[in-house]
């Protein structure tokens, strides 16, 4: 393994390369900003640059600078805008929204970028040690465990569940499941609920959701209230940039659990960043104590470090199905796959044996992505968070023109754009009624791939029987479970106590 | 009737409508006899949502938790101190912009709406907002089509 690492090494630091790394990196924070185009849209675009070089471990360094690069620009503008342009940075907004409103901006795009480098680099490190071993677990994963892991991260709601807000949680989750629903049906893709029209015919995109949901409604609310989010004091300045060292000690035991989970659930093929993200934030919010409990959703710096972890260290573990059964486990490894093909490269089981050299040279440009991201980063964060000192008569303008071109560049469809008009002022009247939004995106983003492997769960048994019968699958159900009903338990046992009633009563 | 409940209530009549589409989805010849159908999902929820909008309306109104919205309390009771008339304008403004998209070009229909943006929000430096525009619009543009490879019309359709 040694002599491997060393191989990998000697092919990533020469010149060219870190130069690549370096290009890469730029290319994908600059462009993965822009809400809509996410790390599989910018890495499909550099593909044919990637070709062109032609060496395979030059264009994978290349690519693995893209892909970073574009989680961080993803994670930007999550945080700065409430515009998240990717399913796996959604998580990110819980809490890096609210802390940039307070004036933290800095310090959230510190902890993300720390967090997403440690995510990566833990799950580098795992995905060097046990990927073989990790690559049959993954194929234990039917059908019916995947529909299990998905009702997991549903679980994420209940962070949204505040009192008298659990039955609005719920209905915003299915509401959400709802309009997963509309589009093709599962299995066998016939229209379904499309009411006629065409443009819905490949359902609602989840960018225009995403952008309609969170970044339109906060705009507005930014209009309707110019006071807004300056009553935390810090009135639009920028306070504090960097973390303190209590600030890193709280967060380094979330980063060291989210980057083991994340990675794991990344291992199986076809859960991926976005489920890890949602599970990440569910399992710390349960896991944290009190007052920190009720931070989340509120600027948590926890809440805000495990997404970003998770997300990275899953990207990272979705490398494990590709590299070793040639199984891409999520839309981005597929486009590398396709890569990997166009230069000659066929990632398999016998990869490792054949081709050692582009093996490793994976692996550290993992490790080499991860760190030049945050060398260059973490200058350049004071920059970024000023944005946000932009005056509002500017920002806002900008804020509504980026979430509408965010839409219309991933369908080119104008009829999207009124979709998003529409959905928008609808989740502004549901802010409101006290509606929480984020259940209905998780929901949305979990609906289509619960249906459909619940759907293959059961025809493949006639019945829902599988869900008692198979062991992992009820274990994963129970877990969910809990992660939901524990929560609501909790409050109901400190209301008690404070009313002055014994534990046991 | 308090807004969430008259939204409740939008729900039900959304459930109840959703359901109906739901129950009588038509089949094809070989979905019928698997044991999932492609509205068995879709009935279920439309129970749910039915339920839960119940649940909403007939339950007595939840006390808001004070500062449970760290951003500044969003309430109906401040609409008038809220800039609706802005908030309306700009949402016209985006309905325009959508439409014009393709007609005008994407360049003319960005500037257009951004320097609107910021009149409708109270800028009248308009030696600043227009440049500030173009150069937006010419780079986004630039980065998306030139870069990207993704088509967006730059200029009217009876230009290009």
């Amino acid at each position: 393994m040694l002599e491997g690492i060393m191989m990998g090494l000697a092919t990533a630091l020469s010149l060219q390369n870190l130069l690549m790394v370096v290009a890469g990196c730029l290319i994908g924070t600059l462009i993965g900003m822009l809400p809509g185009l996410g790390p599989m849209s910018i890495i499909a675009i550099m593909i044919p640059i990637a070709i062109k070089i032609g060496d395979p471990s030059a264009a994978l360094i290349l690519l693995a600078g893209v892909y970073y690069g574009a989680i961080f620009g993803g994670s930007t503008s999550s945080i700065l805008i409430n515009a998240p342009g990717v399913a796996g940075t959604v998580a990110t907004a819980f809490d890096g929204y609210p802390m940039a409103r307070q004036g933290k901006a800095g310090k959230a795009l510190t902890i993300a970028a720390i967090s997403s480098f440690a995510g990566g680099t833990i799950g580098a490190i795992l995905l060097m040690g046990f990927a073989p071993a990790l690559a049959s677990v993954a194929l234990l994963f039917h059908s019916a465990e995947y529909f299990a892991l998905m009702v997991v991260g549903l679980s994420a709601i209940a962070a949204f569940a505040g009192t008298g807000k659990v039955v609005k949680a719920l209905m915003m989750t299915v509401l959400g499941l709802i309009l997963a629903t509309v589009g093709e049906s599962a299995l066998f893709n016939a229209p379904r609920f499309t009411m006629g029209i065409m443009d819905l015919q490949s359902g609602f995109s989840f960018v225009t959701l995403a952008m309609a949901l969170f970044a339109l409604p906060e705009a507005m609310m930014l209009v309707l209230d110019p006071k807004r989010g300056s009553a935390g004091g810090a009135g639009g300045k920028i306070t504090d940039l960097r973390i303190t060292r209590a600030e890193a000690w709280t967060i380094a035991p979330v980063i060291a659990r989210q980057s083991i989970q994340g990675f794991l659930i990344g291992v199986m093929p076809g859960a991926g960043a976005t489920i890890a993200s949602f599970l990440g934030y569910a399992v710390e919010r349960n896991i944290a104590k009190g007052a920190e409990q009720e931070e989340f959703g509120k600027g948590s710096i926890k809440g805000l470090a495990a997404p970003e972890t998770a997300n990275n260290a899953a990207c990272t573990g979705s490398f494990v199905p590709l590299l070793t059964l040639g199984i891409p486990g999520s839309g981005t490894t597929a486009i590398l796959l396709g890569a990997l093909i166009a230069l000659n490269v066929t990632p398999g089981p016998r990869l490792m044996i054949d081709n050692p050299a582009i093996f490793w040279a994976v692996i550290i440009s993992m490790y080499i992505g991860n760190f030049v991201l945050l060398v260059l980063n973490l200058p350049l964060i004071p920059y970024i968070a000023k944005l946000l000192l932009i005056p509002r008569n500017y920002l806002i303008p900008f804020i509504l023109f980026f979430t509408m071109i965010g839409a219309y560049i991933g369908q080119n469809n104008a009829t999207e754009l009124l979709i998003l008009v529409g959905l928008g002022v609808c989740a502004t009247i549901l802010r409101f009624a006290d509606y929480p939004l984020p259940p209905l995106l998780i929901g949305f983003i979990l609906g289509g791939m619960l249906e459909n492997n619940f759907a293959r769960a059961v025809n493949l048994t006639d019945g829902v029987g599988f869900m008692v019968e198979r062991p992992m699958t009820l274990a994963l159900l129970i877990f969910g479970a809990i992660l939901i009903i524990l929560p609501a338990y909790r409050r109901r046992r400190a209301l008690a106590l404070q009313k002055g009633v014994a534990p046991g009563d | 009737m308090t807004l969430d409940k008259a939204i409740a209530a939008v729900f039900l009549l959304v459930g109840l409508i959703y359901g109906y589409a739901a129950f009588t989805y038509r089949l094809l010849p070989f979905e019928q006899n698997m044991s999932f159908l492609p509205n068995t999902l879709p009935t279920v929820l439309s129970i749910l949502v039915v339920f839960l909008a119940l649940i909403i309306l007939v339950s007595p109104k939840a006390k808001a938790e004070p500062g449970g919205d760290v951003l500044g309390d969003i309430s109906l009771e401040r609409l008038r101190e809220y800039k609706t008339g802005q908030a309306l304008t700009l949402i016209a403004a985006m309905v325009l912009y959508a439409l014009a998209l393709r007609p005008a070009g994407f360049l003319a229909a960005t500037v257009l709406f951004i320097v609107a943006g910021g009149w409708i929000l109270g800028e009248r430096k308009l030696h600043v907002m227009i440049p500030v525009a173009l150069v937006a619009a010419g780079s986004v543009w630039f980065l998306v089509q030139e870069t990207l490879g993704i088509y967006l019309r730059p200029l009217p359709g009876f230009l290009s």
